[in-house]
């Protein structure tokens, strides 16, 4: 694709070809070394975080760290609420964004354009923080799961790209299978969704993430700790634990060992690494998709 | 049959004729559509309860809002909130605190991923190009929680790395976390380095879009590289950095909220204090609903006259605009 191999004799553009290729392989690493880092903390001992600056190998592995991890109830209850709110949230997303992007992608269906102009709207104002809590207090579902699932059911940007999608399909593909006898929604479970799968890794990826890397949400519509997600409690060993930043804990309070907080941030990150590479091929697709179109 | 063109020529019979014919086509049309109106029930509800509904929440902002009373029963007093707000020696501090930190972000973060992209561009082997990218997408997909607590371990005073560091070099323990000068700098540091790997997707999907050819042409006609950089590869990102930039304007009283919350802390409240945790440390934990609905919705306001400010600008020059 880079048509540029037959004009970079000129020693300014070997120069700036190096030092292109360096700069770049250094950001690389950056983005990566603080998750190195962690990794391997939280495989030292705590004698060793102290002594040693920075490190990628730790002296002598121990996994004291996970241990405590292990026995620790309020990081397992944690765990347990972030991974149902991630699986049954980006199912809720998912059907809720496609159900509502397929009928919009017909540009012939009366209403169409209205809803897509109030939807359009919506990304520009809004209730803002305190209407949206009050509606859902007023739901009664604070301190409930379905806080956590329903208030973000839709994000706007991706009900647009996927809708776009839809659109870039052939018209003639639905057409012929509702000559064929589908009903809307076979057509869309047969036809449509299948020739939407990089669209649906993409997005289910996006819905995925958010859901797990959620923080605030939990904090502003759940009251009770038991029901936190481990983005909070995460907060509260890493965070909220540091003395010289006067955040108000009692006297006799004793701050986490700092190897368990390099443990409980990589079970913050591990899971989404792991899923990270199987659907990176789909995602940079995906984006350009919405990207291009606009 | 009259001659005039210009008047319709049809009888009231005619009229109400094809009127009629007009509402059978939508009943039949409606008739012929109802699964995807079934379909669209789920999206219409989730919009209607939770964006459209709570924009008449917007009101409490006019009131004296108790959760007791509720909106009917609460006391109405017009714009004193807005009022108190504008003569809080707070309102000038939220400002400017508001505006330095997103201007900031603008004339460093943005930049950024624009920078990286031609970079990536400039590098012919793929493989090479690819290795890097899955790098610098990672820190994209971790949440904010994660990035703020490994800032916090590393540029700890308590035996973290880089205050190590600098101690060896001689100098004195810095209290990054905890002081004025430093919030601002950490926010952008850490904002280009979770989001401007993500954010080069968009810019190369634009570069990897321009016609070979175009390349090809510029070399017969003895263009260098530089001249390739700047008569080729600029103008066909030109739009999408003119199309982010007004997006980024319009959200110019927006800070990430949750990327600001958990770096406030009583030490460094006086710089890090924006409308958004204004708007949610009032509003939330101390109860003031009137009040702060008030501030959030002078915020929106000024917003949205933001971005259809900057979206007709971009309209005059050439540009197609967000609307």
């Amino acid at each position: 694709m880079n048509i540029k191999s037959n004009n970079n004799n000129s020693v300014a553009g070997v120069i700036f070809d190096g030092f292109n290729y360096v700069f770049l392989a250094l950001y690389g690493m950056l983005s990566v070394l603080p998750f190195i880092y962690i990794l391997a903390a939280s495989f030292a001992s705590d004698a060793e975080i102290s002594a040693r600056p920075f490190f990628i190998f730790p002296h002598k592995i121990t996994l004291e760290a996970y241990g405590l991890v292990m026995k620790s109830a309020v990081l397992y209850r944690s765990l347990g609420v972030s991974v149902f709110v991630t699986v049954f949230g980006t199912i809720i997303c998912m059907f809720c964004t496609i159900t509502f992007a397929y009928p919009l992608s017909k540009k012939n269906l009366i209403g169409r354009d209205f809803l897509l102009n109030v939807v359009i709207f919506t990304m520009v104002f809004g209730g803002g923080m305190i209407p949206t809590y009050m509606m859902v207090r007023n739901l009664h579902i604070i301190n409930t799961f379905w806080a956590l699932l329903i208030p973000g059911a839709i994000n706007t940007t991706n009900l647009i790209i996927i809708k776009s999608y839809f659109q870039s399909l052939p018209q003639e593909l639905m057409e012929s299978s509702m000559i064929d006898g589908c009903t809307e929604m076979q057509t869309l479970w047969k036809i449509v969704l299948p020739l939407s799968k990089p669209i649906i890794a993409t997005f289910g990826l996006f819905y995925a993430v958010a859901h797990w890397n959620d923080f605030f949400t939990a904090l502003l519509y759940m009251n009770d700790p038991n029901k936190w997600p481990l983005q909070v409690i995460l907060r509260q060993i890493v965070m909220l634990s540091q003395s010289t930043l006067a955040t108000n804990m009692p006297a006799d309070y004793v701050p986490p060992a700092a190897s368990l907080k390099m443990a409980t941030i990589v079970v913050g990150v591990v899971p989404i690494m792991m899923i990270y590479p199987f659907l990176q091929k789909y995602f940079a697709k995906g984006v350009m998709i919405g990207a291009v179109k606009g | 049959m009259s001659s005039d063109v210009l008047t319709s020529t049809n009888t009231k019979i005619e009229v109400q004729a094809n009127k009629k014919y007009k509402r059978e086509l939508t009943m039949r049309k409606l008739k012929r559509d109802k699964w995807l109106y079934v379909l669209l029930i789920p999206g219409v509800l989730y919009y209607l309860i939770f964006k459209i509904a709570p924009m008449w929440g917007i009101i409490i902002a006019f009131q004296d809002y108790s959760p007791f009373l509720g909106v009917s029963g609460s006391e109405w007093i017009g714009f004193k909130n807005f009022t108190d707000f504008f003569q809080n020696p707070d309102f000038i501090r939220l400002f400017a605190n508001t505006l330095v930190l997103s201007l900031l972000s603008i004339v460093f973060y943005f930049p950024a991923p624009i920078l990286i992209s031609l970079m990536l561009n400039e590098i012919r082997r793929d493989l090479y190009k690819k290795v890097i990218q899955t790098f610098v997408y990672i820190p994209h997909f971790v949440s904010m929680v994660v990035v703020v607590s490994i800032s916090y371990i590393l540029f700890t005073t308590e035996g973290g790395p880089i205050n190590n560091l600098i101690v060896n070099l001689g100098a004195s323990k810095i209290n990054f976390l905890g002081s004025i000068a430093w919030f601002r700098p950490l926010i952008i540091i850490q904002t280009i380095w979770k989001e401007c790997g993500w954010g080069t997707i968009i810019f190369l999907a634009a570069l990897s879009s321009v016609d070979a050819e175009q390349y090809e042409a510029a070399i017969v006609d003895g263009a260098g590289r530089f001249r390739q950089l700047w008569h080729i590869t600029l103008p066909a990102i030109r739009s999408t950095i003119v199309i982010l930039l007004i997006m980024r304007m319009g959200s110019v009283l927006s800070n990430g909220f949750e990327h600001i919350f958990l770096m406030t802390n009583s030490l460094n409240r006086s710089v890090a204090d924006v409308f958004d945790t204004y708007v949610y440390t009032l509003g939330v934990t101390q109860g003031a609903f009137s009040y702060s609905t008030a501030v959030g919705l002078f915020k929106s306001l000024i917003g949205l006259i933001l971005i259809l400010s900057t979206d007709k600008i971009a309209k005059k020059c050439g540009e197609s605009g967000l609307f």
